[in-house]
């Protein structure tokens, strides 16, 4: 019975699907649908890099159906040369056009790792807004030092501002990243990485954990919320009304491995929850995982 | 301490799949129960059959304790085959689910889906792609250099059963307990014991060290035999290119086992002894793990993937009917393959930190492996050129492998951008990627070695419809599969998801399901195709051993070889060695004199180590104190005995050589030559006329 809903289910949702895949043409959708400048520059990279690449493969693509077809077995008008082995031309044309497409690549792929690296700031006039990021078992924390507040599972950022993430695992290795606004990046326990992001388009957005760490994997996801710089302070600021607080029973509550339904907001941030996360998990025994609790 | 811990360990009653079946129900559960009763059942019927037709004898001396590189590699595809199926269903099973599960939980639990992708990775890797590659070596490269058998016969023996005991270790954690659920790269701290307190990961440690340090002994005999054992006249650059990149592979399975097998036990003193190496406590660290794993991990895919050009470079030159173009050049591409492959490793965790200076030149490291592996396509391409192409099904395999091998390198050289790779690491781009690599670039090469091949090791043809059927499955199964991964990574669809929570991945995944099936069903066909050549074997004999009009040493002798390969090792004036010998008239040419044999006694040394390793690792995983101990003292004892045995060849009088090999000269004379416009008939019976 179960199981033949659901197929009805999935076969209707199939058919809105297609219709909708065919409408929109993948819009909405991750690199396809880059909301911000650093997911915009990794699309158009993306693009230059099949392109060169064509240089290369089209030739063959082309030639091989020819031969194939002209030096089939039947045809005997074909010429027939078993002992030719070499010719200087051909092998100077395969040796050169490789290197010369890698060459190009190769001086591209060096500007844009520098033009997009993950650390370095986003030039813009504004000074940027630093987010730390714990990543938990199965859930992600926000915490916005500057405002003192903290969310859980949902992250507001003002748009045309830049935003520098802090991250951090208080469990095993997770990887954070909101695939329409750019890259990802590892939050590893006891240590601090950065990845600087800039929205410059309004929206909801998904954002999520993409390295496997266990049952409630798939629905480690928040939502990256972007809006204008006046209604985040709003935001912001209604947060900071919200009665509860980040404090020590809470934190070691969320460290619990859970799935969360909903997000959650802290009004109050008790002491540097971040920084303390990380140098607990260096001093040792700083884990707090208990498997028996299920994703769901 | 329980009771019973000295006797059994951690083992309980809730080890047994069908009890957690019994106690809680669920389809998943039943699914695992019904797996592992599954491989019970198959046990069980090996055992009935093989008793019924009294075939243990046969099969202890004819095959187990045998020494024969032959009868070895036969052995080792045997294995690839049995865990292919296994890997192949868990395959389907997860495209199921993953189209189940779209805004759904679908059927499996996400516990239960992440041992499927662990276990399939784990054994497409360890325990299909590198026992078939092996397998594929063993028989072939002695042949082709000239050899009797490879330089260390008991060293391979060994090896080939402690690969028997990893793959038995994984199959037994079907029916014992639960498989690892850290993927296959098992990286920590997710797999140490804080978070994977259960047996799963120490079935994948022990699984696969076993497996590790049988592939870095293979590679040393290999390395060996090829720089020890070639026949007169057979200078390197006379070998056929299989030789050179099985060369290339033994180097790299020498070198990049030894950092997996290191990670692993490193691994395993965390779990085991309470060390730190790769937590994040007492200056331990996780990354140092992924370096370890990724320096065995990127040249663990050449050494997949450098056999099999080996394997289309003899098929597209066999089937063309021309020698192979741009030779040296092939072969200075796979040795610079070889050494890029050691320095590009960081390219699998872009997305650690490290500054754009690390990241820029590991990016530009992978990209140009980029230029020796297009110049090989060309080469393949400029091959076919002025031939004339006979399609069979292994040329088939080869020609799909060109075409889909280019379109995973341009995904490759996206992948190996740092700025792009940030986007899809860890995606269903990624999945797409490297199974467009390894189906072509392995499983296709490995594929068309059996078709090509086949003929030579048992006597008779595989059937070619069936093989073209198969085909045109994996063909078209592959690109139906797979691409629609590449649209759903770059749409934000990560690997090791069990269910999606966006109804629109619906029809992407759907294709991707179809695919998965008719992939199945090219295995399944393979299959038929084994039991209909069978079945016809009579009309598809050929004795004489060249069907192909081949090139290289191997068809030079009768099929399937004697044990001795040759029975006057032949002297190699040229490279392509049998088709010059049949140009110039002097192939199945009669010796004047014959000389006795040595041939290396069969030894139980093989299967008593590999019983033991499994039973070491079995021990280790559930703690089992006095088994690991004996299985420990038998490894180290079966060695130790062995170093007394004086007497571990056996002589093949010259008379007997004689015999066998003038009947088979006679047989020779008396089959009637056929063009290659016949291969395919029953006419073909292995003596060929040589097309030029
Ligand atoms: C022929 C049909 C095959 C199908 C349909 C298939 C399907 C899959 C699927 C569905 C996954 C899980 C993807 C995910 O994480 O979401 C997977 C993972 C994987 N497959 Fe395959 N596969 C096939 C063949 C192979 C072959 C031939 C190899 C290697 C020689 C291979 C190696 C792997 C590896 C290493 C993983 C990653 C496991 C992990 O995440 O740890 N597969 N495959
Ligand atoms: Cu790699």
């Amino acid at each position: 019975m179960r199981v033949s809903s659901r197929w009805t289910r999935n076969s209707r949702s199939l058919l809105a699907a297609v219709s909708g895949l065919l409408l929109s043409g993948c819009a909405d959708y991750g690199l396809f649908a880059a909301a911000g400048p650093v997911a915009e520059a990794q699309r158009s990279h993306l693009l230059l890099i099949v392109g060169w690449m064509l240089v290369v493969s089209l030739p063959l693509f082309v030639a091989l159906p020819f031969v194939l077809w002209r030096y089939r077995q039947r045809n005997r008008k074909a010429d027939y040369r078993p002992d030719w082995e070499f010719s200087r031309l051909l092998e100077t044309l395969i040796w050169g056009l490789p290197i010369v497409v890698v060459s190009v690549l190769g001086y591209e792929a060096w500007r844009q790792t520098y033009r997009l690296d993950p650390y370095r700031p986003i030039p813009a006039d504004r000074p940027p807004v630093e987010i730390q990021v714990v990543g938990m078992d199965w859930k992600w924390l926000f915490i916005y030092p500057a405002a003192g507040v903290a969310a859980v599972n949902e992250v507001i950022l003002p748009v045309g501002r830049p935003v520098r993430f802090r991250l951090t695992s208080a469990t095993v290795l997770q990887s954070f990243m909101i695939p329409r606004l750019g890259g990802q990046m590892y939050a590893m326990p006891g240590m601090v990485s950065q990845l600087n992001l800039i929205a410059t388009r309004a929206g909801e957005y998904r954002g999520l954990n993409t390295q496997f760490n266990g049952e409630g994997f798939a629905r480690q996801k928040f939502i990256a919320r972007a809006v204008s710089e006046a209604r985040y302070r709003q935001l912001l600021a209604g947060m900071a009304a919200t009665e509860a607080a980040l404090d020590a029973a809470t934190l070691a509550r969320l460290r619990r491995a859970s799935v969360l339904d909903s997000p959650l907001r802290f009004g109050s941030v008790d002491g540097d929850p971040f920084n303390a996360i990380v140098a607990q998990l260096r001093r040792g025994g700083g884990y707090a995982f208990t498997p028996a609790v299920g994703a769901r | 301490m329980e009771d019973g811990y000295w006797l059994l360990g951690r083992l309980d009653w809730q080890a047994l799949p069908f009890v957690r079946a019994w106690r809680h129900p669920s389809v998943s559960e039943w699914i695992g129960a019904g797996a592992g009763g599954l491989v019970v059942i198959a046990a069980l019927a090996v055992l009935v059959m093989l008793t019924r037709r009294k075939a243990w004898r046969r099969l202890w001396d004819g095959w187990l304790t045998s020494l024969d590189h032959k009868k070895i590699g036969i052995m080792y595809v045997v294995i690839a085959l049995v865990m292919l199926t296994r890997a192949l269903i868990e395959a389907v099973l997860m495209r199921m689910q993953q189209f189940a599960a779209v805004g759904d939980p679908g059927f499996l639990s996400p516990e239960h889906f992440s041992q499927l992708f662990s276990t399939h990775g784990t054994v497409m890797i360890f325990f299909m792609a590198m026992p078939f590659l092996t397998g594929i070596i063993n028989y072939v490269m002695p042949l082709q250099i000239g050899a009797r058998d490879v330089s260390f016969p008991l060293l391979n023996s060994i090896s080939l059963m402690l690969t028997a005991a990893g793959a038995a270790l994984v199959m037994i954690s079907l029916v014992v307990g639960q498989f690892s659920t850290g993927g296959w790269s098992a990286y920590p701290p997710y797999t140490g014991i804080q978070f994977s307190p259960g047996v799963g990961p120490d079935y994948w440690i022990w699984a696969v060290t076993l497996s590790s340090i049988a592939s870095t002994l293979s590679g040393l005999n290999f390395a060996v035999t090829i720089y020890k054992e070639r026949a007169p006249g057979m200078t390197l650059f006379r070998m056929p290119l299989f030789c050179w990149t099985t060369l290339c592979t033994s180097i790299l399975m020498i070198f990049a086992m030894a950092p997996l097998t290191v990670a692993s036990l490193m691994l395993a003193l965390d779990r085991y002894a309470g060390f730190h190496f790769f937590t994040a406590e007492a200056g331990g660290n996780l990354m140092n793990y992924a370096n370890l794993f990724w320096l065995f991990g990127h040249p663990e895919v050449y050494i997949l993937i450098l056999p099999a050009f080996g394997v289309y470079s003899s098929v597209i030159s066999t089937y063309s009917g021309k020698t192979l173009y741009g030779y040296k050049s092939l072969v200075y591409a796979t040795l610079a393959i070889a050494v890029l492959s050691f320095t590009v490793w960081l390219h699998h965790f872009f997305t650690m930190g490290q500054t754009a200076n690390v990241n820029a030149i590991f990016g530009i490291a992978t990209m140009l492996i980029g230029v020796p592996t297009g110049v090989k396509v060309y080469d393949w391409l400029l091959t076919l050129l002025r031939g004339r192409i006979r399609f069979t099904a292994p040329m088939l395999f080869s020609i799909m492998f060109l075409v889909t091998f280019v379109v995973g390198g341009i995904t490759g050289v996206i992948l190996a951008n740092p700025p792009v790779d940030f986007v899809v690491h860890n995606s269903l781009f990624l999945v797409a990627h490297f199974h467009n690599m390894l189906i072509p670039g392995l499983l296709f090469g490995m594929i068309a070695a059996t078709q090509h091949w086949f003929p030579k090791a048992f006597g008779f043809r595989l059937d070619e419809t069936w093989g073209k059927i198969s085909f045109w499955c994996w063909a078209v199964g592959f690109y139906l599969a797979f691409m629609p991964l590449y649209a759903l990574g770059l749409m934000g669809a990560m690997r090791r998801t069990s269910e999606w929570l966006r109804p629109d991945y619906s029809p992407l995944m759907l294709i991707a399901l179809l695919g998965a099936l008719l992939l199945f069903a090219g295995f399944v066909s393979l299959l038929v195709q084994l039991g209909v050549s069978v079945r016809h074997r009579d009309r598809y004999r050929v004795p004489v051993g060249d069907p192909w009009d081949g090139h290289s040493l191997e068809w030079a002798t009768s099929a399937p070889p004697p044990e001795y390969n040759f029975a006057l090792i032949p002297r190699v004036e040229a490279r392509d060695a049998f088709r010059q010998m049949k140009r110039r008239g002097i192939a199945y040419a009669r010796p004047e004199a014959y000389t006795d044999i040595a041939m290396p006694k069969n030894s139980a040394v093989g299967p008593i180590i590999g019983l033991a390793g499994a039973g070491l690792g079995f021990a280790l995983t559930w703690h089992i104190g006095w088994l690991a101990v004996l299985g420990f003292s038998v490894i180290v004892g079966a060695v130790i005995a062995r170093s007394f045995v004086r007497e571990t060849e056996r002589l093949i009088p010259a008379a007997s050589v004689r015999e066998h090999h003038e009947r088979w000269l006679d047989a020779v004379a008396a089959t009637p030559r056929v063009p290659r416009v016949q291969e395919l008939c029953p006419s073909n019976r292995g003596h060929a006329e040589p097309m030029a």
